[in-house]
């Protein structure tokens, strides 16, 4: 049976003392859990380690951990896949000196340690959970019978329903990290919950509460931990990037942190030069270069411009002027694929994969769930030809277009 | 090799020694570049942010015009298109009817992406199609004394699964074996797989350089001479805007940060100027001492690094 190093982290802020590391060697198979070795020690060995836990199934989200680095649940990490984690992404080179492969166990991150592996969660991610009223407001005047729902609404959803509240993803969110009043990965994807439920009677409000919030959908740097931190498969990171299109395309709210600004700035940009035109994109993001917004950002950019020019990363030449232009087909699919009256999305968690996709650059492997039928147990076909937004008839507001996601229609 | 070339906008912009400096590095690894010079940014994840289909498109493009040339893969030297191309295509190629409408937008123009492009940042050609022996047997000029510390950005490590990560392929962990088959020393410092901060520059500019200036300031903790970056956009934020950085964190940083074709160019003999380094804002020649640097070094005429201030 294969051996494994399992170091625990200690910490009780109460002692006074400084957090410390224990170390144990557990024999079990590998496809035994994390939490089953934590809990062999705290059975055997020290009744003092301090984890929470319950369902042992990935159900509960009480035993978020994090792993040689990586967080997740202690309970559906194998032994064996956690071992090959890396201190920083994705494997982790085998230690010298140690006879079993090492397994450092320690609290999430980005919030107060109460005991050991047991962390504050509702300092923190409850907190943020309630900033963003997790409930359904309804629709006035309430109907007499039950809301019909559009299929495709539901199964545009069901990706942030999935989310167990384990915290793994705002243990890892970088953005939170040196900003620690932002909403935050697990807030945000529940947000998005309600904006994509035609049945909540708030769009508009939650979005523009959330694009004017400093700390809101705009604050997230794009980072992916959180995709890969949760354990359900619930992509927050795409959940906010989507209120940010709620935001921006469909209410065009014009949010103070110059996220709905940057994003249009960025895509004209795009269909103007083809390639991107750094040197415009800065004033344009604040409202273009005579907006009075623009005037002390880029007079604050003055000295970094300067020294640029200075050191001939920009030319003048690149600075003010457009020595290219693009070809007239990037124009044209602008035109083509923004004409069109609803968008068209392809949400790989609802459809699955057709097949297992072959190496790219990217080189997806085995992550492919071959033409797998969807949560709804049926298979979603996406993306052909023009489709007006399913949801149309039945409530404007329920998006111009989103539906136009998930959506496929019902056969 | 010859592989068509994606340089990204702005390794042609802002930081033009990074597509200057691959120019320089390619042939020295018999690296042809087929450049796609009629091929349209690739989004860096905020046109699809914006509208999903208009990003698949124009990277569906890109992908159909690097398919034309005989290359025998698409290459790009920036984080952030391989992250956003790859993500287009592992759209494109997981569903047939999606990838159909997406290259009807293409139709007029004559062109079709055909599903199972293979893209690769140069830091990942460099370890599986050149492989660290041969880059070794290239060295001129290891890097000996040199402390660098590795930045990857976000981009090129995350999600793990789309980007092909895993125990056979830690490409994860190639930044860390280049820089030891060039002859220098890894330094581990807690920003390695952190984020720059560039996505909110425009939003909220406080977070954005305290995540610079954090990480700059581990590595200085951690006493590297350097960091080296595979993405432009990280260079933006970690040189460019380093000064910035240095406030809002309040501490001096003086970080240089390379480009990963500069660090394999000094290494492969090509000088810094060559190499454009005169145009970084942290003036890589402000802390490095390159007197010592001769072609065909040994030992102790290997590059060396020495901290002046
Ligand atoms: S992608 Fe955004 S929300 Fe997710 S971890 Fe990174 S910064 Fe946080
Ligand atoms: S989104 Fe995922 S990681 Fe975050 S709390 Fe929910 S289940 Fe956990
Ligand atoms: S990510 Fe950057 S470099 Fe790459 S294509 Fe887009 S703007 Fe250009
Ligand atoms: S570190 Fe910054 S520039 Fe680099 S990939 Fe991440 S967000 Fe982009
Ligand atoms: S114990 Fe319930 S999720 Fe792990």
């Amino acid at each position: 049976m294969p051996a494994y190093t399992l170091r625990i982290r200690r910490f009780d802020p109460q002692s006074g003392e400084a957090p410390h590391w224990d170390e144990h060697t557990v024999e079990m198979p590998e496809t035994q859990s994390v939490l089953d070795a934590i809990l062999k020690v705290r059975d055997e060995v020290d009744g003092s380690v301090g984890i929470r836990c319950s369902c042992q199934q990935a159900i509960c989200g009480s035993c978020g951990v994090r792993m040689n680095g990586k967080p997740g649940l202690a309970c559906n990490t194998h032994l064996g896949e956690a071992a090959e984690r890396g201190h920083g992404v994705g494997w982790n080179p085998p230690e010298e000196g140690q006879v079993a492969p090492v397994i450092a166990v320690e609290p999430m991150g980005n919030m107060p340690v109460i005991r050991d592996l047991i962390v504050d969660m509702d300092a923190v991610h409850w907190k943020k959970i309630r900033r963003v009223t997790p409930w359904l407001v309804n629709q006035q005047p309430v109907p007499e019978r039950e809301y019909i729902v559009p299929h495709e609404n539901m199964v545009d959803v069901t990706q942030t329903m999935a989310c167990i509240q384990c915290g793994a993803c705002v243990s890892d969110c970088l953005a939170m990290e040196v900003d620690p009043l932002f909403v935050g990965p697990a807030a945000l994807a529940k947000a998005y919950r309600f904006v994509g439920d035609p049945r909540d009677a708030q769009h508009r409000e939650r979005l523009q509460d959330l694009a004017e919030d400093e700390h809101g959908i705009y604050d997230c740097t794009h980072c992916f931990n959180c995709i890969d931190a949760c354990p359900k498969g619930v992509d927050p990171m795409s959940q906010i990037m989507r209120l940010r299109r709620r935001a921006g395309s469909d209410y065009e709210i014009e949010d103070r942190n110059n996220g709905y600004r940057h994003e249009h700035a960025f895509v004209n940009n795009i269909r103007r030069n083809g390639l991107l035109h750094e040197a415009d994109l800065l004033p344009d993001s604040y409202g273009g270069k005579f907006n009075p917004r623009a005037v002390p950002e880029l007079i604050g950019a003055l000295p970094t411009a300067m020294t640029a020019l200075r050191r001939g990363k920009m030319t003048p030449k690149t600075a003010l002027g457009h020595p290219h232009k693009a070809p007239a087909e990037v124009k044209r699919i602008f035109e083509k694929v923004e004409g069109r009256s609803g968008r068209v999305e392809l949400n790989l968690y609802v459809t699955g994969y057709e097949d297992e996709p072959e190496a790219t650059g990217g080189g997806q492997r085995e992550t492919a769930t071959a033409a797998e039928p969807n949560a709804q147990g049926r298979p979603e076909s996406v993306g052909a030809g023009e489709r007006q937004p399913a949801a149309e008839s039945l409530d404007a507001d329920a998006v111009a277009s989103e539906t136009g996601t998930t959506e496929g229609e019902t056969r | 090799m010859r592989v068509a070339y994606w340089p990204g906008c702005v390794s042609r912009g802002f930081t033009p020694e990074l597509h200057g400096s691959m120019a320089k590095v390619a042939p020295l690894l018999d690296i042809e570049l087929i450049e796609l010079d009629r091929a349209a940014c690739c989004g860096a994840g905020v046109i699809a942010e914006h509208n999903q289909e208009l990003a698949d498109t124009l990277n569906a493009r890109t992908f159909a015009l690097a398919q034309r040339t005989d290359g025998e893969l698409m290459m790009n030297i920036c984080s952030t298109c391989q992250g956003a191309q790859s993500e287009c295509q592992e759209r494109l190629d997981a569903n047939t009817e999606y990838r159909e409408r997406v290259n009807q937008n293409l139709a007029d123009e004559g062109l079709r992406y055909e599903k199972g492009l293979t893209n690769k940042n140069f830091l990942w050609l460099l370890v599986e199609e050149i492989g660290l022996e041969a880059l070794r047997a290239r060295v001129k000029r290891p890097l000996s004394n040199l402390r660098v510390g590795p930045f990857y950005g976000c981009y090129i490590v995350r999600p793990v699964d789309r980007l092909g990560i895993d125990s056979e392929r830690p490409r994860d962990r190639y930044l860390h074996w280049v820089i030891e088959a060039l002859g220098g020393t890894v330094i581990d410092y807690a920003g390695v797989y952190k984020c720059c901060g560039f996505p909110i520059i425009t939003m909220n500019k406080q977070a954005s350089l305290a995540q610079a200036g954090r990480h700059l300031g581990d590595a200085l903790d951690a006493q590297a001479d350097c960091l080296v970056v595979p993405c432009p956009l990280c260079h933006l934020n970690l040189d460019m805007q380093q000064p910035g950085a240095a406030k809002v964190v309040g501490r001096d940083l003086g970080m240089p940060v390379l480009h990963l074709p500069q660090l394999v160019g000094l290494a492969l003999g090509l000088s810094p100027k060559e190499l454009g380094m005169t145009k970084h804002i942290v003036k890589p020649t402000s802390v490095i001492d390159w007197s010592t640097a001769v072609v065909a070094g040994t030992d102790d005429t290997a590059v060396g690094a020495r901290r002046v201030a």
